[in-house]
């Protein structure tokens, strides 16, 4: 893992004073919130429909288990107890107070973390493939280069002030597990035929109320290149990005306007001026940083292995466990182990103080001290041992994570919705709630299979509805609660925008359409079809069928 | 207007030019860009110094300018807001691609947390909102210590600190 060195430490020591020095003058009435916002904007509190939120960048997803316990520790001390893991690999906090803020984010200073572009129109946090330098199909460490991302967005003098948030998400292998598909840049890791390592450079997908999926507009920068060639984007983009509406001015609208192409010569156009330039990295300086990320070192064991293969036939709730909840990992004898935050009835995200510090505990033990974050909004054990996954199951039992359902029904994203945001049209914790519960069952979960199921709750997206298998969508009717139901949305390499089934469901309605819906599928689907598979095949015909009767297609 | 011009505050006395007025022929003054780039643009002359301001959400006029710098002794960008981070583009061009070496004046409703982001664009001189606390503006410019990205600016980044000046020349 990357190590801050001096100068890293400096940047985020310094900018907690300085923050401590911004709210100090908001508290004592030298800055008016007006003066106050724009300045706590650029540090990650939000004012929600209740309280400010304070958003933590966990950059690329990777964390240590101290830096798992600070989160914690924020959670017990200054907030209610438990933080809220996030689609992009942020962890956020409901409840602090502002007064307590710049203690907050000193404490997460001395574990190298921070809240620096966690708002504001600038470079977001970035993100990337959760199984980063364990995946047996990765390429290389997409992380080197997200963190060398980072150093270069960080406080980035012309691009603080951007027409509008910019993301960009980082995959090192060819199965993208970053969805670099719907982000302002996706970086996808390729070879040429050369066998040299560069990216794939995407750009211009996005959710939101508009959503696309990006576009290629180069299919091989040799990676030296990375940086001058972001800038020469970012510069195109902060020139001739629509600034006049705000639902308008991401990138995705300029890409689209100018089309791929002519946006692409226009970038290469600046980039001519900037390769080779300034920005070109020393070779020490990449080396430097790819050292932190060396992998661990694991003694291969052969497999098979005996004390996974018994526990496996003789318990079938951890066979059903090992069934979803791990992914191959590089080194034989080893896995990927996915903790689910997704409990039955519980908030999709959620975790409380007490289980990151278990899970701290657990990652020591297991895993090498290592924690990863999904943009799924669950966690990862990147390196365990196959022989140690019984013992851990079981203390992950106790924990409550231990839910087998990755990639199941259950396994929901759902962004904040009317509990917290103050854009929100209705609900969505509440719904995804409801649904967890209504699929209780294990058994028929696991019988149902890979399911992707996204809530938000507005057109904002946060929830990612659009690239749901099943997508949900609150909208308001007349000052009530409604829901918009999208089906065959999907976000990985073969990404595609869901389709809207037919008029939306009321807040008591949307859960049995949910199971309509599945039922429908259990019904249509021919063997070895998943739920996308099946609906691919059929469109959206059987489901509106059976969710609306006859009626529809005379309606429509 | 108060004027932060290389980190010392001064009274501005650059003066604006309207359109249809002759250009007098002692002072510091601002013309328009059209006139300026005009067939019949006032030449230098002893005792008077030239600037033209450039609209911050115009991107494009930076290309109008190039190729004539002469004589131009300041290029004024006005902001149309604080959140309108264009200008930031514009200057950088002008001071890394097109070597405009003249003062660089940012203008317009900015916060003073931007000063040094408009330091490190290559902007040497601010134009001051009215009621601007200089402390406030000043203080942007020391809190933090540390870039991380090469800019118009001399500042050295971490680069050099890291591997030393030669493995970023
Ligand atoms: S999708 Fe809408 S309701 Fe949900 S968090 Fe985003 S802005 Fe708020």
């Amino acid at each position: 893992m990357y190590q801050y060195d001096e100068y890293d430490q400096r940047l985020v020591d310094e900018r907690v004073e300085q923050f401590r020095d911004q709210v100090r003058r908001r508290l004592s009435g030298e800055l008016s919130e007006d003066e106050f916002k724009p300045l706590r904007l650029m540090n990650g509190l939000y004012l929600q429909l209740h309280a400010y939120m304070l958003r933590v960048a966990i950059p690329y997803g990777t964390l240590s288990s101290a830096q798992m316990r600070t989160l914690a520790t924020l959670a017990r001390r200054w907030d209610r107890g438990y933080g809220h893991f996030t689609t992009r690999q942020n962890i956020q906090y409901n409840w602090p107070k502002l007064e307590d803020v710049p203690d907050m984010l000193a404490e997460l200073a001395k574990v190298g973390m921070h809240a620096i572009q966690t708002s504001g129109n600038c470079i977001r946090n970035v993100t990337a493939d959760h199984f980063a330098g364990v995946a047996r199909d990765e390429i290389e460490d997409p992380r080197i280069w997200a963190e060398i991302i980072r150093q270069w967005s960080t406080l980035h003098p012309e691009f603080s002030f951007l027409p509008r948030k910019f993301k960009i998400a980082i995959t090192g292998s060819p199965n993208d597990r970053a969805a670099v598909k719907v982000h302002d840049i996706g970086l996808r890791m390729l070879r040429n035929a050369d066998g040299d390592v560069g990216f794939e450079v995407i750009v211009g997908g996005g959710q939101g109320r508009t959503p696309f999926i990006g576009e290629t507009i180069r299919a091989f920068l040799p990676k030296q290149h990375l940086l001058s060639y972001l800038e020469a984007i970012l510069r195109v983009y902060n020139q001739y990005g629509r600034r006049d509406n705000s639902f308008k001015a991401r990138i995705k609208i300029l890409v689209n306007a100018l089309g791929a192409a002519e946006f692409a010569r226009q970038v290469e156009a600046e980039w001519a001026h900037l390769r080779d330039g300034a920005l070109t990295l020393p070779a020490a300086e990449v080396d430097r940083i790819a050292a932190q990320f060396a992998p661990p070192v694991l003694p291969p064991v052969a497999e098979p292995i005996p004390a996974f293969d018994m526990a496996r036939l003789t318990d079938p709730a951890f066979g059903r466990w090992a069934r979803t909840n791990l992914f191959a990992h590089k080194v034989p004898g080893y896995a990927s182990v996915l903790i689910s935050l997704k409990p039955v009835g519980g908030v999709p995200g959620d975790a409380t103080a007490d289980q990151m510090d278990a899970l701290a505990d657990l990652a020591d033990r297991y895993s090498q001290g290592e924690i990863r974050v999904t943009h799924g909004q669950n966690l990862v054990l990147p390196s365990v041992g196959k022989a140690h996954l019984p013992d851990l199951w079981q203390q992950l039992t106790a924990l409550g994570l231990a839910e087998a359902n990755i990639g199941l029904v259950s396994d929901i994203i759902a962004c904040p919705g009317l509990d917290y945001c103050a854009l929100a049209n209705a609900r969505s914790i509440p719904i995804a709630q409801r649904i967890s519960q209504r699929f209780a069952d294990i058994g028929r979960q696991h019988d149902i299979g890979e399911l992707q199921l996204k809530i938000s709750g507005c057109i904002n997206a946060c929830g990612h509805h659009h690239v749901g298998h099943i997508g949900i969508l609150g909208v308001d009717k007349k000052g009530e609660e409604f829901y918009q139901i999208t089906l065959g949305g999907k976000a990985e390499e073969d990404a595609a925008l869901g389709k809207i089934v037919g008029p939306a469901f009321s807040y008591d309605a949307v859960v049995d359409a949910v199971e309509t819906i599945v039922d429908t599928y259990l019904v249509e689907r021919r063997s070895g079809e998943r739920f996308i598979d099946t609906y691919r095949r059929t469109g959206l015909a059987p489901f509106r069928a059976r969710l609306y009767g006859e009626t529809i297609d005379a309606a429509a | 207007m108060p004027l932060l011009e290389r980190g010392r505050l001064i009274d501005d006395d650059w003066t604006d030019v309207a359109d249809d007025l002759p250009v007098p022929a002692r002072g510091r003054l601002i013309l328009p860009l059209a006139r300026w780039l005009s067939d019949h643009a006032p030449g230098p002359q002893p005792g008077r110094s030239l600037g033209v301001r450039l609209p911050g959400d115009r991107p494009t006029e930076v290309d109008r300018l190039v190729g004539r710098f002469d004589g131009l002794d300041l290029i004024a960008i006005r902001f149309a807001g604080f959140r309108d981070g264009r200008g930031f583009s514009m200057a950088r061009l002008l001071r890394e691609r097109h070597g405009f070496a003249g003062i660089l004046r940012a203008e317009g409703p900015l916060l003073p947390d931007q000063l040094r982001f408009l330091q490190r664009c290559g902007f040497d001189a601010v134009a001051l909102p009215e009621v601007a606390r200089l402390a406030d503006w000043q203080r942007f410019l020391r809190e933090i210590s540390v870039v991380y990205q090469p800019a118009a600016d001399a500042a050295a980044t971490v680069l050099a600190y890291r591997h030393g000046a030669r493995a970023v020349a």
